[in-house]
Formats: C-alpha cells, sequence, structure tokens
C-alpha cells in the first residue's frame, strides 16, 4: 500500500513539475511585448468599463492613451468622464504629458412635468419602455415632448445616478452621476442633456423642451416654456436663444447671474443649489413647483438610503400601476 | 366620466391564461388520483395532501420572505408540482420524506432558477430523483395495490412493481415467459391493480387524462406520441430479436412510469422545446434512452432519468429547430 | 361548396361582433369645420398649396404629392381656409394639417356627380394611372399607401393577377362588407380598370366566409366574367393581411423581405378599387370613405359615408352618442386599430372604422411570467418566435432579432391575443422593429 502512496505522488509531482517548466518556456518564448505603461494607465482607470470615453473598456483607452502618447505626443480628446480630471492628471503623469482640466459635466433632466403640473389625461397600460411608449403617444399628460416617466434612462444607468421619483414621474439625478451620457442616448425624446455641474454645484437651465406654440404648450403643462422671449431679453451675456418657441441657455455662455429665473412667466428656468431669494409675489396657486431648497453638501448614507428607498418603491409602483 | 385608456393594438385577448391550462393539468390527473386512492387507500391520501400543501406552504415562503415579491401560488403551478410529486413516490413514503421532497422541487428544481417559466429541469422530477438517491430504501419499497373495499386504511405490504420484477428475474437468468406467468396481466395494467407509484398504475387512467389535455389544447401530440412510438419500435426490434430475452413492446409501454413521463413530465411546457421539430427530437431522445437504461441500465426505471436528460439538451433544440418562415423558400417566382 | 381556402401558417378566432353589417351606408352631413391632415398615407407629408384665406370647393386639389412616395390631398368641403395650424390628428400627435371653414357644398365642375353607372374603360393604361396619381389614391385598408405606385411595377416585374381585398378580417368592421352589397357593380368595373391598368389577365375577389351575402352578390355579379374570379375564404384572422391573402388564393408565397409584384400580383383593398372606379370614371378624387361606428354599447352601430376631415365626435353623435362606459376609442379595428387620446381628431384616408369599447374589456390584464408554453408561435402567421424576438428587443439585442427575421413581422397582434400569460409581446416587437429598422438604414447611409 505505501508502495502505490510514494508511486503517485511521485507520478503526479513529477507531471506537475514537467508541466510547470515546460509552460514557463512557452511564456518566455511566445510573450507578446506590450508597452508597461499599459498595465499602469489601466490600473489609474476606474474600471468601470462602460465605454463612455467612446472605446470599448477601459484596457482599450489604457491602449489608445499610449499608442496616441507615442506617435502624436499628445493625447488630447482622449478623457474619461467616470474618473474626470482626477484619474486624467494621473494618465498623464504616466505617459509623461500634460492634461487640461476640463470641466465636470452632469446629466440634466430637462422637463418638469410633473403629475401636478402636466396632470395625466388619460391612462397608459403596457409594456414600460419609454422607446416604444414615445412613438405610441403624446404621453399621459398630453405633452408630446414631455417625460413618459418609463425609466429608459434608470435602466440604462450603470452608475445608480438616475432614479425615478415616484412622486412627480420625474427622474432625479444624484451626485454619482459620471456624465457618461448612457441616459442621454437612452431617452427617445432627448429630455436629458449634459451640462456643466457648475461651481458649488450650481446650475441654471430651462426645465423644457416643448417646441410647440405657447398656448397648446401651456394647455398640457402650467410650467412649459412658451418662447415668450423674456429670459433672452434679459439676458447680459448673449447666452439664451430661442428656437421654435423653445429657450435654450447655453451653458458655456451663462455666468449664473440669475435674471432670466426672475422673469420667467411660468417658471420654466430652474436654478438649482442657489440660495433662496428673498419671496416674490405669488404665482397662480397649484401650477408652480419650484426647486428644491439648496443642497449644501454631497450625498450621504441616509439621503442614499432614501434615494434606495425611492429606487425599489417607484419600481412596486411601476409594477402596480402598470399591472392594474 | 372615466379617463379613457390608451395601449398598443391588439386590444382583445383571447380565453387562454396560464391559471387555466394549470388547473385543466389538474383535471386531467383526477382519473389517476381516483384510482390512486381506490387501490392504495388512506396512504394515497395521505401523500397527495403532504405533497400538495407542502409544494404550496414552500412556494408562499420562498416568495414572501426571500425574494420578496409577489406570491403566486394561485397560479396553479405549484399544485400542479405537489400532484406529480405524489403520483412519483410510493404511497407507504415517509411524510418528512414527502416534505423533503416539495422543498427540492420548488425551492431548487423551481425557485432557484428564477420561479416559474425559468427553470431547465422538471421540477417533480428532479425531486424524484433527489429522493430516489437520497433514500433509496424508501423509494423502492412500493406497497401492493388492495382495492378500496376491502378497506380504506389496511396494512401494507410491500413488493416490487413489474419491472422491477422483470429486471431482477431476467438478472438473476430466468426467462421472459417464466417471469410473465407470475406477474399480473395486461388487463391489471391497464385498470391499475399492480405495484408501483399512484401515477404508474392504471394506464387507462392516464391515457384518459391525456385525451383531455389534447382536447383542450393543453399539450400537442408530439411529443407523446414521439416518446410512445420510440418505446414501442425499439422495444420491438429487441423483442422480436430475443423474445425470452427481452420484454414485448405492450409490457414496455404499460408498466413503470412510461405513461405518466410521456402525458404529464415530458409536456411540460416550460421544460419543453418550442416547435414541433424539436418536440419530436426531444421525444425520441426520452424514448431512446428509456430503453436504454431500462434494459442495460443500472435501474429498472428510466424515464426520470431519461426526461432530465432531454431537459439539459432544450436550449440547444431550441436553436437548432425554428419554425418554418414564411416566404422563405421561394416558391413560385414569376418575376426574378 | 367544399373546403375553404385559406393560409396554412398560424391564425386565431376572435369573436367577429359584425355588429353593423346588416345597416346601409348612410350619408354623413357636412361639419361646420373639417381638419384634413398633410400626413394621410405612407411616404412623405404632402405640401399645400392653398394659404389663410383662399376660396376652396369641394374635390379641389389643396396639397401636392410630396415625394415620389406621397399622394395629392383634395378638399372635403366648399369653404375657406382657416388656417394651416399644428392638430392633433390619428397619430395621436400635433401634425400639420389645413382647417376650412365649410360653406356649403359646392364641387368642382369636372366631377360627374351623376348615379349612372359608367361600364366602357376609354382611357389606356398610362391614363389611369395617371387619372389614380392625381386622384390622391391611397390604400383604404388602413396601410394607406399611394395607390399609383404598387400600379408602376419596377421594370422586369409583370402582374399576372390583381387580388381584391374583400375579407375585412378584422372584428366589428363591416365598411367593406357595406361597400360591396351596395356598390358591388362599380367595384367590378373598378376591378377591370385595374386589370387593364396592371395588363394583368385575371382578377380574384377574396371574401371571408362570414359574409355570405356579399360573396353570393359579387359571384353574381362576375358571373358573366371570365377572368374574375370570386372565392370565399375561411374565417381566421389575419386572412386580410396581404401575403396570407396570396397564400390563400393563389398559393404563392411572397418570398421574406419582398413585395407581392415578386410572385406576381397586386393586392387592392376594396374600398381602393371603388375609390378608382369613382376616379377614373367619374373624374371623382379621393374625399370621402365609408366609417364604420360599432362598439358593444353603441346605441345605433352604423355605416357613415363620411368626409375626410369630419371630425370623430361627429360621428359617434350620430351613432346616438357615446356611451356611458366607454373605456377606449379605437381608430380601426380591435386587433390592429391605434387607440386615440379623445375624440377630437379628424377621419382621413385610412380611417376604416372607430371602436368605441366598453371599460370592463378596455383594461389590459396583469402580465406574468413566460411559462414558454409556444402559443405565440403556433399562431403567428409570418413562422416568426414572437416569445424570442419580444425578448431580445427588451434587453436590446438588436443583431440577434434581425437574423431572428423581426422585419417579417406584420404587426397582426395574433401572438399577443393568445399568449396565457398576458406579456405585452407586440409592444416588444414593435419597439424591435423601429430599433432594427433604423439601424438598417444608418447601414444602407
Amino acid at each position: 500500500m505505501d508502495n502505490i502512496i510514494i508511486i503517485s505522488i511521485v507520478a503526479l509531482g513529477g507531471i506537475g513539475l514537467l508541466s510547470a517548466v515546460v509552460l514557463y518556456f512557452i511564456k518566455s518564448k511566445f510573450k507578446v511585448f506590450e508597452d508597461p505603461r499599459i498595465d499602469e494607465v489601466e490600473e489609474a482607470l476606474p474600471s468601470a468599463n462602460c465605454g463612455s470615453c467612446g472605446f470599448p473598456g477601459c484596457r482599450s483607452f489604457a491602449e489608445t492613451v499610449v499608442k496616441s502618447a507615442k506617435d502624436n505626443k499628445s493625447i488630447e480628446g482622449l478623457f474619461c468622464p467616470v474618473g474626470g480630471n482626477d484619474v486624467m492628471q494621473n494618465v498623464g503623469k504616466i505617459v509623461g504629458l500634460e492634461v487640461e482640466k476640463t470641466e465636470p459635466l452632469i446629466a440634466v433632466i430637462r422637463c418638469n412635468g410633473t403629475h401636478t403640473n402636466s396632470p395625466g389625461k388619460i391612462q397608459y397600460e403596457g409594456a414600460t419602455s419609454c422607446a416604444f411608449t414615445h412613438a405610441l403617444f403624446t404621453g399621459e399628460g398630453g405633452c408630446q415632448y414631455g417625460c413618459l416617466g418609463h425609466g429608459d434612462c434608470v435602466d440604462a444607468c450603470d452608475f445608480d445616478a438616475i432614479h425615478m421619483n415616484p412622486e412627480t414621474g420625474l427622474p432625479v439625478v444624484n451626485d454619482k452621476c459620471t456624465a457618461c451620457g448612457a441616459c442621454v442616448e437612452a431617452c427617445p425624446r432627448d429630455i436629458i442633456e449634459l451640462r456643466k455641474k457648475g461651481p458649488k454645484d450650481r446650475r441654471i437651465f430651462v426645465s423644457c423642451v416643448n417646441k410647440e406654440k405657447g398656448g397648446p404648450a401651456k394647455k398640457n403643462c402650467s410650467v412649459a416654456c412658451i418662447g415668450c422671449g423674456k429670459c433672452e431679453k434679459v439676458c447680459n451675456f448673449d447666452a439664451i436663444t430661442i428656437t421654435s418657441f423653445l429657450a435654450y441657455i447655453d451653458f458655456q455662455k451663462c455666468t449664473l447671474c440669475r435674471k432670466c429665473v426672475e422673469v420667467c412667466p411660468t417658471s420654466a428656468i430652474w436654478e438649482v443649489n442657489f440660495k433662496p431669494r428673498k419671496p416674490k409675489p405669488l404665482k397662480p396657486e397649484g401650477s408652480v413647483e419650484r426647486n428644491p431648497v439648496p443642497v449644501k453638501k454631497p450625498v450621504t448614507t441616509t439621503d442614499q438610503a432614501k434615494i434606495d428607498k425611492v429606487k425599489v418603491d417607484s419600481k412596486t409602483e411601476e409594477n402596480k400601476k402598470h399591472n392594474s | 366620466m372615466t379617463m379613457f385608456t390608451i395601449s398598443g393594438s391588439p386590444h382583445v385577448h383571447g380565453d387562454e391564461s396560464t391559471k387555466k391550462l394549470m388547473y385543466g393539468v389538474v383535471y386531467a390527473m383526477l382519473p389517476a388520483m381516483l384510482v390512486s386512492i381506490y387501490y392504495f387507500g388512506f396512504n394515497a391520501v395521505r401523500v397527495l395532501i403532504l405533497a400538495v400543501a407542502s409544494s404550496l406552504f414552500f412556494e408562499w415562503l420562498i416568495q414572501k420572505y426571500l425574494i420578496k415579491g409577489p406570491v403566486t401560488i394561485t397560479d396553479g403551478s405549484a399544485l400542479v408540482t405537489g400532484i406529480l410529486l405524489a403520483f412519483n413516490v410510493p404511497t407507504n413514503f415517509p411524510g418528512w420524506m414527502v416534505i423533503v421532497g416539495a422543498l427540492v422541487a420548488i425551492g431548487v428544481a423551481k425557485m432557484s432558477f428564477g420561479g416559474l417559466g425559468k427553470n431547465v429541469f422538471n421540477p417533480a422530477l428532479v425531486a424524484r430523483v433527489f429522493l430516489l438517491i437520497s433514500f433509496p430504501v424508501q423509494m423502492t419499497s412500493w406497497p401492493k395495490p388492495v382495492p378500496i373495499s376491502k378497506g380504506f386504511m389496511v396494512d401494507v405490504i410491500t413488493g416490487p412493481t413489474p419491472l422491477g420484477f422483470m429486471k431482477e428475474g431476467l438478472g438473476a437468468g430466468q426467462t421472459v415467459s417464466q417471469l410473465q406467468a407470475q406477474l399480473p396481466g395486461y388487463v391489471d395494467y391497464l385498470l391499475g391493480q399492480m405495484g408501483g407509484s399512484m401515477g404508474e398504475v392504471s394506464a387507462i387512467a392516464l391515457i384518459l387524462g391525456g385525451i383531455y389535455m389534447l382536447w383542450r389544447k393543453i399539450i400537442t401530440w408530439e411529443i407523446p406520441v414521439s416518446i410512445l412510438v420510440t418505446v414501442f419500435v425499439f422495444s420491438g426490434i429487441l423483442w422480436l430479436i430475443n423474445p425470452e430475452m427481452y420484454v414485448d413492446p405492450v409490457f414496455e409501454l404499460l408498466t413503470g412510469g412510461l405513461l405518466l413521463g410521456a402525458f404529464f413530465m415530458a409536456t411540460d411546457m416550460v421544460t419543453s422545446p418550442m416547435t414541433r421539430g424539436g418536440q419530436l427530437l426531444f421525444g425520441f431522445g426520452i424514448g431512446l434512452l428509456t430503453i436504454l437504461i431500462r434494459i442495460w441500465g443500472a435501474y429498472p426505471e428510466g424515464v426520470s432519468f431519461a426526461i432530465l436528460l432531454m431537459n439539459a439538451a432544450v436550449p440547444l433544440i431550441n436553436r437548432a429547430f425554428k419554425p418554418r418562415r414564411f416566404g422563405a423558400k421561394p416558391g413560385v417566382v414569376i418575376n426574378k | 361548396m367544399g373546403i375553404l381556402k385559406t393560409f396554412t401558417l398560424g391564425g386565431v378566432h376572435p369573436e367577429e361582433n359584425k355588429l353593423s353589417s346588416n345597416t346601409p351606408i348612410e350619408v354623413m352631413s357636412l361639419p361646420d369645420q373639417a381638419i384634413v391632415p398633410l400626413g394621410q398615407n405612407l411616404g412623405a407629408p404632402s405640401k399645400p398649396i392653398v394659404k389663410k384665406g383662399d376660396k376652396v370647393k369641394t374635390g379641389q386639389l389643396i396639397a401636392e404629392a410630396g415625394g415620389f412616395i406621397s399622394a395629392n390631398i383634395h378638399s372635403p368641403v366648399s369653404g375657406t381656409v382657416l388656417k394651416i395650424d399644428n392638430l392633433i390628428g390619428m397619430s395621436g400627435f400635433r401634425r400639420p394639417s389645413i382647417v376650412i371653414n365649410t360653406d356649403g357644398d359646392e364641387w368642382e365642375e369636372n366631377i360627374d356627380r351623376s348615379a349612372n353607372l359608367v361600364t366602357e374603360i376609354s382611357d389606356s393604361s398610362q391614363e389611369i394611372v395617371e387619372k389614380i396619381k392625381q386622384a390622391g389614391l391611397v390604400g383604404m385598408g388602413g396601410a394607406t399607401f399611394p395607390t399609383f405606385v404598387k400600379l408602376m411595377p419596377p421594370p422586369g416585374k409583370k402582374a399576372d393577377y390583381l387580388i381584391v381585398n374583400g375579407v375585412e378580417c378584422e372584428p366589428y368592421l363591416t365598411a367593406d362588407h357595406r361597400l360591396m352589397l351596395e356598390k358591388g357593380q362599380e367595384i367590378v368595373v373598378g376591378t377591370k380598370i385595374l386589370m387593364k391598368a396592371l395588363k394583368a389577365d385575371k382578377a380574384i375577389i377574396g371574401i371571408e366566409n362570414n359574409k355570405p351575402d356579399a360573396i353570393s352578390h359579387m359571384a353574381e355579379l362576375t358571373r358573366n366574367e371570365k377572368n374574375i374570379t370570386v372565392i370565399p375564404l375561411k374565417v381566421k384572422y389575419p386572412q386580410g393581411g396581404e401575403r396570407q391573402l396570396i397564400k390563400s388564393t393563389l398559393n404563392r408565397e411572397v418570398p421574406s423581405g419582398k413585395l407581392p409584384i415578386e410572385v406576381g400580383c397586386v393586392v387592392q383593398n376594396v374600398g381602393t378599387v371603388f375609390a378608382v372606379y369613382e376616379a377614373v370614371q367619374k373624374n371623382k378624387p379621393l374625399f370621402e370613405r365609408v366609417v364604420t361606428v360599432t362598439g358593444k354599447s353603441v346605441k345605433k352601430p352604423s355605416n357613415f359615408l363620411t368626409r375626410i376631415g369630419t371630425p370623430i365626435s361627429k360621428l359617434v353623435e350620430a351613432a346616438e352618442g357615446l356611451p356611458e362606459n366607454t373605456g377606449k376609442i379605437i381608430g380601426g379595428g380591435p386587433m390592429m386599430g391605434k387607440a386615440l387620446a379623445s375624440l377630437d381628431v379628424p377621419v382621413v384616408k385610412g380611417s376604416s372604422g372607430i371602436l368605441l369599447m366598453p371599460d370592463e374589456e378596455s383594461h389590459r390584464k396583469p402580465e406574468s411570467p413566460c411559462i414558454r408554453c409556444s402559443k405565440c408561435t403556433q399562431v403567428c402567421p409570418m413562422g416568426l418566435e414572437p416569445f424570442l424576438l419580444a425578448r431580445v428587443s427588451k434587453v436590446g439585442k438588436f443583431d440577434l432579432a434581425e437574423n431572428e427575421k423581426i422585419m417579417d413581422c406584420i404587426e397582426c397582434g395574433s401572438c399577443q391575443y393568445t399568449c396565457p400569460a398576458n406579456i405585452p409581446l407586440l409592444d416588444y416587437l414593435r419597439l424591435g422593429k423601429s430599433k432594427v429598422g433604423n439601424i438598417i438604414r444608418n447601414r444602407k447611409k
């Protein structure tokens, strides 16, 4: 019996040792030379493999960066939105090049057609997919440009940064947003836009994409942009343009002076994270929903739990609503 | 006036529903249930109630507390699994083992794959095989049938099933005709007076159930027919070669779990192929494997293993067999 | 009668509910204001040639075809153009429409308003096609494909059969049925006109077997016509789909991705054929059609001869009002019709019917998991696997959807009708089709 044990150990051990030696030689002989900096760059990247840099995966981005640094002596145009400026600075150090800092961007939902502002005029039943309902009908509120609330954007997000708020029926973006652009792609009505995050997280934008004339627009939603032009006139920085009865604020030119917000008759322009101003004369009651009170701190764990709860509730709400 | 509803077409729906299909299967199993109660008395009722109740309980438990999703025990699928589980065990099976079987069927074979519609293997068969391997003694001591006229709660005398008896005897060197003389005749197989589990006994009851399901369009003919024909043909060929070593095909058809498997287990929609060609191949495979296991395998009964093995092949079968596309073949082409 | 012809692959049997099949066609009075959408056909929308303030007569050209695959639009009333604005149409969206304030009913002079039947076909094939093009005819079965394009086969391709689609397989709709009963002779002349235009030797009129009076009437009218045959067909949805119709009547299968002309057929709806008669023999362009107003709670299910641009609310009023318990308004039939948001949309060239559904039947049943019963595959008339296509469309695997021939889907709805788990198969199929269609278009660019 002992013999067998010794023979087994020697035989198997010998095979193992032989394989190890053979494999070592094969590995050395067939080794592919790779610039070691590719591994270093890949280490520095966030490994989200989300594709928002435009390349299939972080490794591919790393290879492109190193190649571009070698061939063109510059990595202009290559940017990882998820890692942001910090990561790109590190990448720049690894390849020995200067990287310009870019302004951080965030996804912005340009619609305020909540259940109060744009009350439902018809009931929808069927597949919960914005891409489908977009072509089927205008939307429960009646506005054919407004948010449908089925959450294609929520499904598209890899970073848990966007969730549906069941009370308003609109998505909400939180601080985890890396501006990768997945939700922008997913929205069939082009409601989401990547805009500058702004100093202290402050930004101003027109929360409407309705291109109809004032009359039909307001019939469906009380906070629609009617294209009256007051904001365009009052802007001293040429940041606002009106096309097809819709105002648009160019975030590169906007200086956050807040004048346009004051003059908008339908409260279609939103200011986010500003200090509240002195109270103004009341707008027609029930129709205005101002943006929330300034959020001074980044999302904490309790906030995160609330958002998660909203996510779970909204899913079951959605299921209940569409399965009843 | 209520708000109008808007949705994509079609705006009408036919009569079909999952619940109706499942309960239809339950009605189809009623004749077999009644025959079993007639022959096995109180024990049959005991096993049935235990299997059904524990299946429903485990599904409720898992859906409510583990998955924390909607509870769907009324859709009839757990009921069907429970009854099929009861059909697969001997009526003198200890109660707690039945409950373990239900846990394996619902928890392991169905829920862990994702619930209704997502399981790869037939849950009742997974439970049967699990019980067979874990409790081989209890799973192979089959009670002899005692008509209810002789009493509802009689002591159970156990003995082998006809298949088991035949296999053992042939293995010991006896011939088919010697063994068949000691077994009940075909009429008994048809009616149900033979040893076996509840679902194995009465061929007529099972065939009746099968015809009912075909009429209600719950199942289609491809799978049962291909299984039975394959078994008949292969065992027929062997029997023609040597009638003393291989039993005749009618015996093969009427004994064991073949009819139960062909009509109720293999036709389970979730685990069977989607197209006609696929279903025919599926049935052929099951028939072939059944004969192989029955004749040359270690077990006297091969249907459960055959079905489980073919279940594993179903995703591949679905990829290979597509329905006939309209307009795929040019047919008459007037203009090139 | 023997065994009725039918198509062999798939099909379902919804309840027929032909509530208005015995109600003769009623002429609807003119609306006070006609709202004429500019996009009433498949293909490019039409371009208006009138402006605010213009006076128009009934039958006058008010919009020209906006491309090759497009159609002219003619005024349905006489009066003054109020405005050209974006108004809600059948699609549910605001689209450019011409609004005309009605003032009397003065017709264009060249239209022959007499009631006599004109049987002689004096125009040549080209003249016929030109007249059809000028009259703005589109497919009246609902697809609204410009008719003259169908009558101009690509070079090298010839039609040997014209098939007149009198099937009307959608439940509830009876417009085509009444048209065959009341205007049968005109339809026969129209058939001959189209045969001449296509230079086709033979014609078939396909009618479903639930319209025995129409079958016998048309058979009687074509008794002496050697080249026109009436074929009764088994009642099965979607018998009226052109591919299924060609298969049933001639046993030819149109190849996947190709048009019926490949197998030498051109299919036209019976309403289109009637409009062809009026356009060619009476110089009357397309500005009115028969619309069925029906529903289980509708007090007076009717078939109305309506001018284009009439708001649906007027039709519903004429059918004795909107039932109290209406839950859904459907433009078309229950299998392929489009649910509408309100009654303030106008009738267009493709409006075959308005179905008012009671609330009890208007709601979808709750969705449950797919049990892989393959009933959807069994009923699909195109031999597809709806369970697979819907699933891959939902998760976004559009290349797989394309390989599995999602573009062959005719959106008949048989799969969703049958599904025991109430899965919205057609919703996801439509989503998949639109995405795959986009991918294919981008690829060609």
